[in-house]
């Protein structure tokens, strides 16, 4: 990394280690794999530096399992991985959920099922961030397109971990996680850090881990301190003590679900290009939305009234937005590298789910913009 | 060394019992023996932090009074990982089902052993997985009856001593509930070494494993301990060497331990920094 | 304005041809306030075989990083240019080391072929230099950024030791590329 008042030209990787750096990272565990590996070789790096902590894991299961437990002694923790690293997560994701135990885990997607494409592009896993583990639950996804908001959705993440007491996932991909741009490194301060809301019940007097206060937000108490208490993957009442009660059962579940689910519009990131008078909606997020753009800001240039609706928030999906930024629109385009993933998303959040459509690539290679024409000229009548 | 007498009650959480565990388990003897142990230390209850997984030795964790953490099968040593490393000065114990050390989480027990992280592993061995009703584990050895293993098991088992010591643990100690007070020692010696230490305890089950394997009641499964255990080194090995044996295999002191080894990988950075 | 740069740096592994195409866009970026973006085809095998990097410059936002149609196309083995030749730009300008390269089916671009090799071994007699050369051959024949860019960011990213020798490199390729400039 190179800089001159805070420029740098770095990998995408890189721009999401310098996002958890801002946010307050320092603890990180994790497993070698492509194409997320520069994530870790970064931190081994950077974390001792500050005082933090990084460890290389056995497997990636025991370095979620590290996350989890630096999460709870009062750290900011991270753990990174690609597909397969990301499948073997999911048990130990399900049990931060359910604890309540805040953590980021950055996903930097390539193809798959199995081994697949290992240095190749894909956004196959935005549906297995969202039910990876097993039951009812709700997740928070962000993604980024370009290293600036790599590094931004990065802090976003750490601060929607604290602040829902969930595990966030960071779901970048091979294209922005490899590629070099540039990153301007914002000064402290300059963009909000959430930090651990710890409770203000004194030594002595009981301290209820799993009790909501009025605005929603579970103060946590760090291991170590005054207040023991027992931390499970059971259903458990607000003490944490383990219940099959139904009623114990239904009102915590529900609460995992609502905690993020009616905060929807609060999670919502997004960014718009020419929508206002857009008869296309182009949608996208991560790479794939860089070739949306591009597309769009050439037939804009020739008079097509095309515009992106940029995805930031992919979980929860913010289909209220959704349906609102499309409500004026001919055709709605949906750009992803996947069979159709969020497609499925949009078409239930809109009002003509018969003018959504599909533009895709899963051969590996970053969708271009003139894939995206091509299916643009199909729609409009004028052949390919 | 100790301050007061030991009152079992200022150790464990009175709204999580009564156990589950059944009639004539040894699982008790082992939280007795660990709580005592925890208490000749005069260890304060706010310094520790246990760690479990799941299956019925993964319960002992609620019941007590310290920081607890209840997790996944078979991965609580890699959440203890990340406490301790995290927080150094705390005293992480974790105690496991054989099935659950050595079994799916058979990695993580060898891979905590080779960094020598300072975690004291408790492995309860009663040679059967119980919570999910009497398979054969990892332990159970061949010619043993299970639900899993209706015309006897054909799988041989660890020694759970020599893999500790193969891995590298640093202290590695085994005793039986029946010896509640070695145990007790022991468990004191491992808490207080520097490094990984493993203790395993044999435990009985009479529920799934005495009663299908003819090994009778709870009683005759302790007299079993008594009577097919010597301390290391016995004569009595002479005349019957498949006695088990109990007490210290390895003590080792000269090996770095995890979290230190890194504060020195910290103020390398640091210096590197500056 | 400048017109947006899309550069093809091809190579075989070892060659210090994603590195050349990482100095010359760090230097655009953080010397010169330009947009730059650089990638590479990864493969399992870091050494060896046939390599790639490209790189965008432009004073505009850039969004879709990959070059299709690149109009400069650096060539440093005979493998590389059959593979890249055929989709430079019209017009374009294609640059090879006249020792690795030779220069077989005509395509619409200017050719130029310098000694780049040969030239480094003769006067440092280190090959570990031979991507610095290029670089300085580029920006001779291209003036994509200025040389003193270019060192800037050697200064941060080699040993004091090695500068000597990187900018004897540069010098050379520049005064090679420079002649050729139109």
């Amino acid at each position: 990394m190179n800089n001159q008042n805070n420029i740098t030209f770095v990998q995408g990787n890189e721009a999401c280690v310098e996002g958890a750096i801002y946010a307050g990272l320092n603890f990180f565990a994790g497993y070698p794999i492509t194409p997320s590996t520069e994530i870790a070789e970064h931190l081994a790096s950077r974390l001792p530096q500050k005082g933090g902590k990084f460890i290389q894991m056995e497997d990636e299961i025991a370095s979620m399992a590290a996350i989890i437990g630096a999460s709870l002694t009062g750290n900011k923790v991270m753990t990174a991985t690609s597909g397969p690293g990301f499948s073997l997560k999911q048990e130990a994701l399900g049990y931060a959920c359910m604890a309540e135990i805040p953590c980021v885990i950055a996903n930097v997607q390539r193809g798959g099922p199995s081994t697949g494409n290992p240095t190749h592009v894909s956004q196959g896993d935005v549906n297995q961030a969202r039910w990876g583990t097993h039951g009812d639950h709700a997740i928070i996804a962000l993604t980024a397109s370009n290293h600036q908001d790599v590094f931004h959705m990065t802090v976003q993440a750490f601060n929607l971990a604290e602040t829902y007491r969930t595990p966030v996932i960071l779901l970048l991909d091979e294209v922005i996680g490899h590629m070099r741009e540039k990153l301007v490194i914002p000064e402290p301060g300059e963009l909000p850090v959430v930090e651990r809301l710890r409770t203000s019940v004194k030594k002595g007097v009981d301290y209820h881990p799993y009790l909501p206060r009025e605005d929603g937000r579970l103060p946590m108490s760090d291991f170590g301190g005054e207040h023991r208490y027992n931390v499970t993957g059971l259903f458990h009442d607000m003490w944490g003590f383990p219940s099959n009660d139904p009623k114990v059962v239904s009102e915590l579940l529900r609460h995992l679900v609502d905690k993020i689910e009616t905060n929807v519009n609060e999670i919502a990131m997004y960014k718009e290009y020419w929508l206002d008078d857009a008869d296309y909606v182009l949608i996208s997020y991560g790479s794939s939305a860089r070739s949306a753009i591009h597309m769009a800001r050439n037939r804009r240039a020739r008079g097509v009234k095309i515009g992106v609706l940029e995805l930031q928030t992919l979980w929860p999906f913010p289909a209220e937005m959704v349906r609102e930024k499309c409500a004026g629109a001919k055709a709605v385009i949906v750009v992803e590298m996947n069979m159709g993933q969020v497609v499925t998303q949009v078409k239930n959040a809109v009002d003509n789910p018969h003018t959504v459509f599909l533009a895709n690539r899963v051969d590996g290679e970053l969708i271009s913009p003139s894939d995206i024409k091509t299916l643009l000229r199909m729609i409009q009548g004028k052949g390919v | 060394m100790t301050k007061e007498r030991f009152d079992f009650k200022d150790y464990i959480r009175p709204r999580f019992f009564p156990h589950m565990w059944c009639p004539g388990c040894g699982h008790g003897i082992v939280l007795s023996s660990l709580l005592r142990a925890v208490h000749e230390l005069g260890l304060e209850k706010n310094e520790i932090v246990i760690t479990s997984g799941i299956g019925c030795s993964s319960r002992i964790s609620g019941y007590v009074d310290f920081h607890s953490l209840h997790t996944i099968h078979g991965r609580a040593l890699a959440f203890a990982t990340g406490v301790k490393l995290s927080k150094p000065s705390l005293k992480a114990i974790v105690p496991m089902g054989d099935g659950d050390a050595l079994a799916i989480g058979g990695n993580h027990f060898i891979h905590a052993a080779r960094r020598n992280i300072d975690i004291t592993a408790i492995v309860m061995n009663n040679r059967i997985y119980g919570m999910t009703g009497g398979q054969f584990s990892p332990l159970s050895g061949s010619g043993k009856k299970a639900t899993t293993a209706p015309y006897l098991t054909i799988d041989r088992e660890f020694d759970i001593v020599d893999l500790a010591k193969s891995a590298g643990a640093t202290f590695v100690a085994r005793s039986t509930v029946f010896h509640a007070m070695e145990c007790k020692d022991l468990l004191k010696k491992a808490i207080t070494h520097k490094g990984f230490s493993v203790v395993e305890i044999l435990t009985q089950c009479p529920t799934y494993y005495g009663r299908k394997n003819k090994e009778g009641d709870a009683i005759q499964m302790m007299e079993g301990y008594k009577n097919n255990t010597v301390k290391i080194g016995s004569k009595k090995l002479e005349d019957n060497p498949n006695l088990i044996q109990r007490g210290i295999f390895v003590e080792k002191t000269d090996v770095p331990e995890y979290c230190e080894a890194y504060d020195r990988v910290i103020q390398t950075a640091m210096k590197g920094k500056a | 304005m400048m017109e947006r740069s899309r550069l093809v740096f091809s190579g075989s592994g070892g060659q210090g041809v994603i590195t050349a195409a990482i100095i010359l866009a760090e230097a655009a970026v953080i010397y010169e306030n330009k947009n730059a973006i650089q990638s590479q085809s990864y493969g399992a095998a870091a050494r060896g075989g046939s390599t790639r990097s490209d790189v965008i410059i432009d004073d505009t936002e850039i969004f879709f990083p990959k070059v299709v149609q690149p109009n400069i196309l650096i060539s440093l083995t005979q493998e590389s240019y059959h593979k890249f030749a055929a989709i430079i730009r019209p017009g374009g300008l294609l640059l090879v080391d006249s020792k690795y390269v030779k220069v077989e089916t005509k395509v619409d671009a200017r050719h130029i072929a310098l000694p780049m090799y040969d030239t480094v071994m003769k006067k440092i007699g280190k090959p570990i230099v031979f991507n610095i050369c290029v670089l300085g051959a580029l920006i001779g024949v291209s003036n994509l950024v200025k040389p003193e860019s270019i060192l800037r960011v050697l200064e941060t990213t080699i040993p004091e030791d090695f500068m000597d020798m990187n900018k004897k490199a540069l010098d050379l390729g520049f005064e090679m590329g420079e002649k050729e400039r139109r």
